[in-house]
């Protein structure tokens, strides 16, 4: 039952936006520039690591249907993370993505009474459009908007912490483009949420109950064909009465490995987790993309 | 002496000898389709005219041969397309030459080039320039010029 709701986006979203495609040509393989189909965020949508862009998954352009798989780990001080997942790109105008994410609380598991290891995960479904303009070519910069929803598995335990809920959905709106004349890309997205630590520690709170408006933004600095470096910048609302939650910082180094793996190093800053501050450390992943 | 020579050059022949014939029309500096660059930056970084010149001859040779976007300019003239090709570059990055090919648009058009098939063409260009030595910050500020042709360049 739970599933429903993300499937009927889904279909609703495929359904409005089949008619054009019907007039599209036969698909071919193959196509955009190394590095230009971003990396993986942690919520499964196509971007920087830890917010999206408006950029389809896969390698495929408008003449194509792309496929791309992730693994992400991020280990800061206290918690391990671990997330999976993969997503589709149709003919670079759509992207449905799933992802699946884990998050170990370690040794505070126990200090907080939940025991040792005790680990919340989290589903995501997400489904993003790109309404116009492209990264790389056009001057119009790409402009997409998406949804994610968002289910957490450990229902009782994020009330008992004071959130509201233990599903909820994100929507957002992301503008993004490469300047070629200086080898730097830059990305800002606009989210609404009520997620609590991305909806790991459940949805809406005690300070928050409703969706708050939460900006993002990456920038990213082309050094050749394969490698970029930049940093990023996540927004995040504070709902919970007993955990404050911090902004997010990271800064990476992605390196296009061949034309299908991407492989991303990053330091990320994730501040006060689950009543635990200084939650920094290392985010690395892999993705593959067709 | 010099008039009459751009005179001449104006008026007549589109296809200089050792080239295919094409149908007339009149050479333009705007039809290279973007604006030059300023000072000579750019020109130096790309070796000047002699470096623009192995640049143009090396991808040309690339994209001939190449298996996804070969059979594009299979049936090209490559030697109108090598002179073209190199009063383009070389009057975009200020090098000191004029343009006398034809728009993006009516060179390109029933080609049938798609998107794949212009980012095929960036990076064989971005390993021509790469062999001569031009730094990537360099190859990108070229292609910024370039981008925008794409519109003009793939089938819509």
């Amino acid at each position: 039952m739970t599933y429903v709701r993300p499937l009927l986006i889904i279909a609703l979203t495929l359904a409005a936006v089949s008619p054009q495609q019907g007039m599209a040509r036969p698909i071919r393989n193959g196509g955009k520039l190394l590095l230009t189909n971003g990396i993986t965020s942690l919520e499964g949508a196509s971007g920087g690591g830890l917010t999206p862009w408006a950029v389809i998954a896969g390698n495929e352009t408008s003449d194509g249907i792309g496929l791309s798989a992730h693994g992400t780990l991020v280990e800061v001080k206290d918690y391990d993370y671990q997330s999976a997942g993969v997503a589709i790109g149709i003919r670079d105008r759509i992207e449905l993505s799933y992802t699946h994410q884990d998050f170990n609380t370690n040794e505070i598991g126990a200090a907080l009474g939940l025991g040792k290891d005790f680990a919340f995960s989290q589903d995501i479904f997400g489904a993003k459009v790109r309404l116009a303009g492209d990264l790389v070519y056009d001057r119009l910069p790409a402009i997409a908007v998406g949804i994610q929803y968002k289910n957490n598995n450990q229902g009782a335990v994020v009330r008992a912490v004071g959130a509201k809920s233990d599903e909820g959905v994100d929507y957002y709106a992301s503008v993004s483009k490469l300047f070629l004349s200086r080898s730097i890309l830059l990305s800002g997205t606009a989210r609404l949420t009520k997620a609590n630590q991305m909806g790991l520690l459940g949805f809406g709170g005690g300070k928050q109950g409703g969706h708050t408006l939460q900006f993002e933004g990456s920038a990213a600095w082309q050094l050749s064909r394969r490698i970029a470096i930049g940093g990023e910048y996540r927004r995040k609302p504070d709902n919970l009465n007993i955990a404050r939650e911090d902004d997010w910082f990271d800064a990476f180094a992605a390196v296009a490995i061949s034309r299908n793996v991407t492989a991303t190093i990053a330091y990320a800053d994730l501040g006060s987790i689950a009543t635990v501050k200084k939650q920094r450390g290392v985010l690395l992943q892999f993705q593959t993309a067709f | 002496m010099s008039i009459i020579l751009s005179l001449l050059l104006l008026q007549a022949p589109h296809a200089l000898p050792g080239e295919t014939a094409v149908d007339p029309y009149v050479a333009d500096n705007r039809h290279a389709g973007a604006a030059p660059f300023e000072g000579d930056g750019m020109a130096r970084a790309f070796g000047g005219q002699e470096g623009i010149r192995r640049i143009v001859d090396r991808f040309v040779a690339i994209n001939f041969a190449d298996p996804v976007i070969g059979e594009i300019f299979a049936n090209h003239d490559q030697v109108r397309l090598k002179r073209t090709l190199f009063e383009q570059f070389c009057f975009i990055l200020n090098a000191g030459c004029s343009y006398t090919g034809r728009d993006m648009a009516s060179a390109h058009k029933d080609l049938g080039v798609q998107k794949a098939d212009m980012n095929r063409l960036v990076e064989t260009l971005q390993r021509a320039m790469g062999e001569e030595g031009v730094s990537f910050p360099a190859q990108n500020r070229f292609l910024s010029k370039l981008a925008p042709m794409r519109r003009d360049v793939i089938e819509n």
